[in-house]
C-alpha cells in the first residue's frame, strides 16, 4: 500500500480545478495546491483579506510588507489582480461567487458536515477566522486531510464529534488513501484509491459506509 | 476651511472616554494603526471593548494596550496567532472577555452599522455553537442566523495616503477591515503614511471618502515601508 504524500494530495486537487475558477485555499496542504496548477491554466486565487489574483510567494528579499495572504505570509499579485475591503471579500464568498474553497479538517461526516475550527477543549481560546463563512458560502468545499488521526481513528465519520464549522458543506474529500465524493442522500462515494489500497482496507479506516 | 489634520497622536485621541468600543483596523500587522493604538495607553481610557480581527501579537500595539490592563473585552475572529502571548495570558487568567465572530460576519456587522442596517440574516454559522442564542430563520429552505450591526464609539484605521478632508487611499492588502470600520464609528481617526494636498488622491482612487473620517494624523513608517525601498510592489495607486 502506497499512501498519497502531501504533495500527491495537493497535485490531485489541482488536477481537478478547471480553468477560470475562483478558488480560496486554506492553510497547510490546501496552500500547496497552488504550486500544482499548470502555469498555462488560469485559476484565480482569492484571499479573505482582500485579494483576487494572488500569485506565489516572492523571492527572498523581495517581500512586500503590504501584501500578505490570509495566513499573513508574504505573497505576490498576478497581472489582472485586484484589492478590495473585507466586507466585499466576504460578500464574494457568501454571495456564491467563489467556485471552490479547499480546507483542512478534523472530521467530515457522510452528510457533508464539516468540523475544522475547534477541538472543543475549554482551556484554549477558540479561533474561527473565516472558516465558517467559507464553508457556508463557497459554491463547493473540498477537504484535504489525512484519512485517520495520528492514533488511527477515522476522520470520515457518520456524525462529527467536534464542534461543527458548517452543516452539509463538503462535496469531496482528498485523503492520503483515497478521493471520495460526499453525495447528498448517499454519503461517501469512492472516486479513486491510492496505489495498493483495497476497498476493504479503506472501509476499515473509515467511520461510515464507503460506497464503491 | 475644513482641516481634519491633527499634529500629534495625543490630539488625534483627545476626548476618548472610558468604556468606549474601539474598532481597530488591520489584518495581522498589515493596515494596523499601531501608533494610534499605543497612543491610547498615554491617553488613559480604560475598560475598553476592542473590535479587531486578531488579538495582537508580541508586546506592541493592541498587545501592549491589553498588557496595560485597558481592555475589558475583545470581539474578534482569530485571537490565537503566532506570538499572541499577551492575549493568551490574560484570557487564561480570566482577565479578558472574548466574543468570537466569524470573520465575514464581523466585516458585515461593521458594514451594516456604517450603512444604517440594524441587523441582517446570514447562512454563516448556522447549526454551530456560534449561533447559540441567536434568532434563526429559513430563507430558500436554508437556516440563517440573525446578526446585529456592530457600532464603535471610536475607529482607529491606517491608510497609505490621506488629505485634509479625510479622504483615504489604502495600499494592497492593507485595506482589509479599515474601510468598513471607518464607516462604523462615532469618531474615526486615521493614521496615514503621507498627508497629501487636497486633490492629489485621484477621485477615482479614494477608497474611503472623507465623510467617514474625523481626524487624520501622519505617521511615516520607516523602511521597508517607504516607496523607495519597496521592491516588487504594484503601482503606487493600489
Amino acid at each position: 500500500m502506497t499512501a498519497f504524500s502531501r504533495t500527491d494530495m495537493a497535485a490531485r486537487v489541482a488536477a481537478d480545478i478547471p480553468e477560470g475558477w475562483f478558488v480560496n485555499l486554506g492553510i497547510g496542504i490546501p496552500t500547496m495546491v497552488a504550486d500544482h496548477v499548470p502555469p498555462e491554466r488560469e485559476v484565480i486565487l482569492h484571499s479573505e483579506n482582500g485579494i483576487l489574483g494572488m500569485g506565489p510567494a516572492p523571492e527572498k528579499g523581495r517581500e512586500n510588507p503590504w501584501l500578505v495572504n490570509a495566513g499573513k505570509q508574504p505573497v505576490t499579485l498576478r497581472p489582472g489582480g485586484s484589492f478590495f475591503h473585507h466586507a466585499d471579500s466576504f460578500g464574494m464568498i457568501r454571495g456564491g461567487h467563489i467556485d471552490l474553497c479547499v480546507l483542512g479538517a478534523f472530521e467530515v461526516a457522510e452528510g457533508g458536515d464539516l468540523a475544522n475550527w475547534s477541538t472543543g477543549e475549554n482551556d484554549m481560546a477558540p479561533a474561527v477566522g473565516g472558516a465558517m463563512d467559507l464553508a457556508a458560502g463557497a459554491k463547493r468545499v473540498w477537504v484535504v486531510m489525512d484519512h485517520t488521526t495520528k492514533d488511527g481513528r477515522p476522520k470520515l465519520v457518520e456524525r462529527c464529534t467536534y464542534p461543527l464549522t458548517a452543516m452539509g458543506a463538503v462535496s469531496r474529500v482528498y485523503t492520503n488513501l483515497a478521493v471520495i465524493d460526499v453525495v447528498p442522500g448517499r454519503g461517501f462515494v469512492l472516486r479513486e484509491m491510492a496505489p495498493g489500497v483495497t476497498l476493504e482496507a479503506l472501509q476499515a479506516r473509515t467511520g461510515a459506509k464507503v460506497h464503491a | 476651511m475644513i482641516d481634519k489634520v491633527v499634529q500629534s497622536i495625543a490630539e488625534a485621541l483627545s476626548g476618548v472616554r472610558d468604556g468606549s468600543t474601539v474598532l481597530m483596523g488591520g489584518f495581522g500587522a498589515v493596515g494596523q494603526p499601531d501608533e494610534l493604538i499605543e497612543g491610547l495607553i498615554e491617553q488613559g481610557a480604560r475598560d475598553l471593548t476592542v473590535v479587531a480581527n486578531n488579538a495582537g501579537a508580541g508586546r506592541v500595539g493592541l498587545a501592549k494596550l491589553m498588557e496595560a490592563g485597558r481592555v475589558r473585552k475583545i470581539i474578534c475572529s482569530f485571537p490565537r496567532s503566532a506570538g499572541s502571548v499577551v492575549f493568551e495570558e490574560l484570557y487564561r487568567a480570566g482577565k479578558l472577555e472574548l466574543e468570537i465572530v466569524p470573520q465575514g460576519t464581523l466585516a458585515e456587522r461593521l458594514r451594516a452599522a456604517g450603512a444604517g442596517i440594524p441587523a441582517f440574516f446570514t447562512p454563516t454559522a448556522a447549526g454551530t455553537t456560534l449561533a447559540q442564542g441567536k434568532e434563526v430563520r429559513e430563507f430558500g429552505g436554508r437556516p440563517h442566523v440573525m446578526e446585529h450591526a456592530l457600532r464603535g464609539d471610536l475607529a482607529l484605521v491606517e491608510a497609505w495616503r490621506g488629505d485634509r478632508w479625510g479622504n483615504l487611499a489604502y495600499r494592497e492588502s492593507g485595506r482589509n477591515f479599515n474601510p468598513v470600520m471607518a464607516m462604523a464609528a462615532e469618531l474615526t481617526v486615521a493614521q496615514v503614511h503621507r498627508i497629501v494636498p487636497l486633490g492629489e488622491i485621484p477621485p477615482d482612487h479614494v477608497h474611503t471618502p472623507g465623510v467617514f473620517v474625523n481626524r487624520v494624523v501622519e505617521v511615516r513608517r520607516g523602511a521597508p515601508w517607504d516607496e523607495e525601498a519597496r521592491p516588487g510592489a504594484p503601482g503606487e495607486e493600489a
